[in-house]
C-alpha cells in the first residue's frame, strides 16, 4: 500500500493578473520506505509538490493521501496535527531555531507531541549521537557548520518517528563531502528506520543515492525511474 | 525548555531593542508612578488645607445661607445637633461658627471684614488656623473682646498685636452691633484672600455683639478620612434634627477647588495617555519588527507542525515577560523615587505663591498609595497586552508556505 498517494493534482499559482501552472495533473504513488527524488529544474515544480504532500499547501484540483488521510478532506489544525505525527522536514536553508540547543531544536517536535520527559531526553541524546553529533548537544546553530546543523535538521526531522521525511535540497548549502555524508547517513536511516525519504533535488549526487527519480518538467511528471528494475 | 523559556530567549535576539522597549516600560511605569503619587499628594494637601482652614469636610447650615449669607439665616439651636454629629461614625470633631460682615477701624484706616466667632478650644483640634499665628497668640477659652486677624488686613488696617480694633456692624435682630476688640494675633495662611479679609473673636463675644440669640450659622464638622464625607453627610441628612437645614460637603462649598483639580487631573491624564501610546508604539514596533525578522521561523515551525495559536502564546509571552520585567522595575524605581520625595518634599520654586492660593505649603510631598502604585503600571500592562496581541494575530492569518518563503 502507498503511504503517499497523489492523483491528478493541479495547482495553479497567481501572481497579479500572470498566472502560472506549478503543477499539471501529476500523479505519484509512494510506498513505504522508499527513497525517491523528485528532480528536475527551476521552477519544474518539486518544490510545490514536496508542499502539498508536506500538507504545508493544498491542490487547486486533485487529491493528495498520506498514509490514508486525505488532505481535502481535513482542516488546518487536523493537517498541523497530521504533520507533527508523520511527516518529518529538511529544509534546504536548515532552518533550526537559533535560540535553541541543538539538543532544544531536535527536543521541540517532542515537546509538541507531549512526550514525557524522560523520553524525550533519551530519545533525543539517541538520535544526535545516531547523527555524530555527541559533542554538540549543548551548541547552539550559530556555533554549528552547514553540515552539524543539517544534521540537527534531520534529527529534529526523525527523531518523533514520521512516516514520510520531505527535505528539499538538503545538500544545496553544503559542499559535496558534507552532503555526501549526510546522503549517507539519511539512506542508513531510511533502511534501519523503515522512513520514506522523499527529496525536492536537481543535485546529481542526491539523484545518485535515490533509488527512484521522479523527474519533472513544467509541473508535469516526463518520468519515473526505479533504479532497483 | 518550555514555550516559557523559549519566548524569554527569543526576547534576548536582539537585545538592543528589546533594552530600549523594556527602558520605554520602566520609564513610563515609574513616572506614571511618581507623577500619579505627586497629583494625589497635592491634591490631598489642596482639599486638607481648604478644609482645614475653612470649611472642614462638612458643614450644615440653614437653607440658602451658602449661596447667599445672610446674618438671619441661622441654625435656631445648634447645640442639639453637635452632640449627635459628634458621635456619628467618621467624625472627627464638630463645631459651631458664625460671621458677619462689619467695618473695623483701627486708629488710622478703616476696612470691610468678615468676623467670624468661634470656639477656640474646639478651633485648635479643627481648624489649622491656629497653628499659623505669625505674631501675638491665637484665641482662648474665657477670652473677652479679644481678636486674631489676618496680616494683610492688620496690614490695611495699620494694626498690630495690643492694638484696638472698632467694629461696627448689624445683627441678626437687625439692631447695630458694635465693639471694641484687642488685637491678640495675627495669623498668616498664605491665601491673600482670607488673609485679608478674616478676623476670628470668640463664639460668646460674637452672639452678644451681634445678638444672635442662640443661633449660629454653620455647624463644621471635620471627618477622620476623606472618603468619609459622603457617609457622615447621608447620616445627618438621616438627623430629625438636621431637617430644614442643608448639608454640604466640602466639593459643594468650594466647587472651584474640585473644578481645579478636575482640571489638572484631565491635564495630567492626556500626558499620560501621550506616554502610554509612545510606549504602545514601541510594543508594536518591537512586534512587528520580530514577526517580520522571523516569519520564515514561523513557516518552519508550522511545518513541523506547532499550531499557530501555540506562536500566537509564544509573542504574547514574550510581550508579558518584558512588560513585568519593565513594570516591575518601573514601579520599584517609581516607588523609590516617590519615597524620597515624599520625605523631603518638592520645592514649588516661583510657582509658590500661585500654590498659597490654594493655601499649599510651599514644598509639595508626594504621597504613595495602592492606587497610585498600581493603577498607571495597570493600564500600561492592558495598553501592552493589546498592542502586541495586534501583531501576534498576524500569526494566525499566516499560510505556512508563504511564511516559508519568508
Amino acid at each position: 500500500m502507498s503511504i503517499v498517494e497523489v492523483e491528478e493534482v493541479s495547482k495553479i499559482y497567481h501572481q497579479g493578473k500572470m498566472t502560472f501552472k506549478a503543477l499539471d495533473d501529476v500523479s505519484l504513488a509512494v510506498d513505504k520506505g522508499e527513497f525517491i527524488a523528485l528532480a528536475g529544474p527551476s521552477g519544474s515544480g518539486k518544490t510545490t509538490l514536496l508542499n502539498l504532500v508536506g500538507g504545508l499547501d493544498l491542490p487547486d484540483s486533485g487529491k493528495v493521501v498520506l498514509d490514508g488521510n486525505d488532505y481535502s478532506k481535513m482542516g488546518d489544525g487536523q493537517r498541523a496535527d497530521l504533520r507533527l505525527e508523520r511527516l518529518g522536514f529538511v529544509f534546504q536553508s536548515y532552518n533550526l531555531i537559533p535560540v535553541l540547543t541543538a539538543a532544544e531544536n531536535v527536543e521541540y517536535i517532542l515537546r509538541l507531541q507531549n512526550v514525557e520527559k524522560a523520553e524525550r531526553i533519551e530519545r533525543v541524546q539517541s538520535i544526535l549521537d545516531e547523527v555524530g553529533l555527541q559533542e554538540k548537544h549543548n551548541s547552539r546553530p550559530d556555533e554549528l557548520s552547514g553540515g552539524q546543523q543539517q544534521r540537527v535538521a534531520v534529527a529534529r526531522a526523525i527523531v518523533s518517528n514520521p512516516a514520510v521525511v520531505l527535505a528539499d535540497e538538503p545538500t544545496a548549502n553544503l559542499d559535496s563531502k558534507t552532503g555526501e555524508k549526510l546522503l549517507e547517513m539519511m539512506r542508513v536511516m531510511n533502511e534501519k528506520r523503515q522512513v520514506t525519504f522523499i527529496f525536492a533535488t536537481h543535485d546529481k549526487m542526491v539523484m545518485d543515492f535515490a533509488r527512484r527519480i521522479v523527474s519533472l518538467h513544467d509541473g508535469k511528471v516526463a518520468g519515473d525511474q526505479k533504479k532497483d528494475e | 525548555m518550555g514555550d516559557y523559556l523559549l519566548a524569554w530567549r527569543n526576547i534576548w535576539r536582539n537585545p538592543r531593542r528589546s533594552v530600549l522597549t523594556i527602558l520605554a516600560i520602566v520609564f513610563a511605569s515609574g513616572l506614571l508612578v511618581f507623577m500619579l503619587s505627586f497629583q494625589f499628594g497635592a491634591y490631598e494637601d489642596m482639599i486638607d488645607s481648604s478644609v482645614r482652614l475653612s470649611t472642614g469636610h462638612l458643614q450644615i447650615q440653614a437653607k440658602g445661607y451658602q449661596n447667599r449669607p445672610e446674618m438671619h439665616k441661622v441654625i435656631k439651636n445648634p447645640d442639639r445637633l453637635l452632640g449627635k454629629v459628634a458621635a456619628l461614625d467618621g467624625v472627627d470633631a464638630v463645631t459651631v461658627r458664625s460671621e458677619a460682615f462689619a467695618l473695623a477701624a483701627g486708629a488710622r484706616r478703616s476696612r470691610g471684614i468678615m468676623v467670624s466667632g468661634v470656639r477656640p478650644d474646639v478651633e485648635r483640634r479643627i481648624s489649622s488656623l491656629p497653628g499659623q499665628i505669625r505674631k501675638g497668640r491665637y484665641l482662648r477659652d474665657g477670652d473677652v473682646n479679644v481678636a486674631v486677624i489676618g496680616a494683610l488686613g492688620a496690614e490695611r488696617l495699620q494694626i498690630d498685636i495690643g492694638d484696638e480694633c472698632t467694629l461696627i456692624g448689624q445683627g441678626r435682630d437687625g439692631s447695630v452691633a458694635a465693639t471694641v476688640v484687642r488685637i491678640a494675633g495675627i495669623f498668616k495662611t498664605g491665601i491673600d484672600e482670607f488673609d485679608r479679609t478674616t478676623m476670628q473673636i470668640p463664639l460668646s463675644d460674637f452672639n452678644s455683639i451681634f445678638s444672635m440669640e442662640g443661633g449660629a450659622h454653620r455647624i463644621v464638622i471635620t471627618t477622620k478620612a476623606l472618603a468619609d464625607d459622603r457617609p457622615v453627610a447621608a447620616a445627618v441628612r438621616m438627623m430629625g434634627e438636621a431637617s430644614g437645614l442643608t448639608v454640604l460637603t466640602w466639593d459643594e462649598m468650594t466647587p472651584g477647588l474640585r473644578q481645579s483639580i478636575e482640571l489638572d487631573l484631565i491635564g495630567g491624564i492626556i500626558m499620560y495617555v501621550i506616554l502610554v501610546i509612545v510606549v504602545a508604539f514601541s510594543i508594536l514596533n518591537t512586534f512587528f519588527m520580530a514577526i517580520f525578522e522571523r516569519t520564515r521561523e514561523f513557516g518552519v515551525l508550522m511545518a513541523i507542525g506547532t499550531k499557530p495559536f501555540r506562536l500566537v502564546k509564544i509573542m504574547l509571552l514574550e510581550s508579558l515577560a518584558m512588560t513585568c520585567v519593565g513594570l516591575l522595575t518601573g514601579m520599584i524605581l517609581g516607588t523609590a523615587v516617590t519615597l524620597l520625595f515624599s520625605y523631603y518634599g518638592i520645592g514649588m520654586g516661583e510657582s509658590s505663591e500661585l500654590m498659597a492660593q490654594y493655601g499649599i505649603a510651599d514644598r509639595l510631598y508626594p504621597r504613595l498609595s495602592p492606587l497610585s502604585i498600581i493603577i498607571g503600571p495597570a493600564i500600561i500592562s492592558v495598553v501592552t497586552f493589546i498592542t502586541a496581541l495586534i501583531p501576534a494575530l498576524k500569526i494566525v492569518h499566516m499560510r505556512p508556505v508563504a511564511a516559508l518563503r519568508g
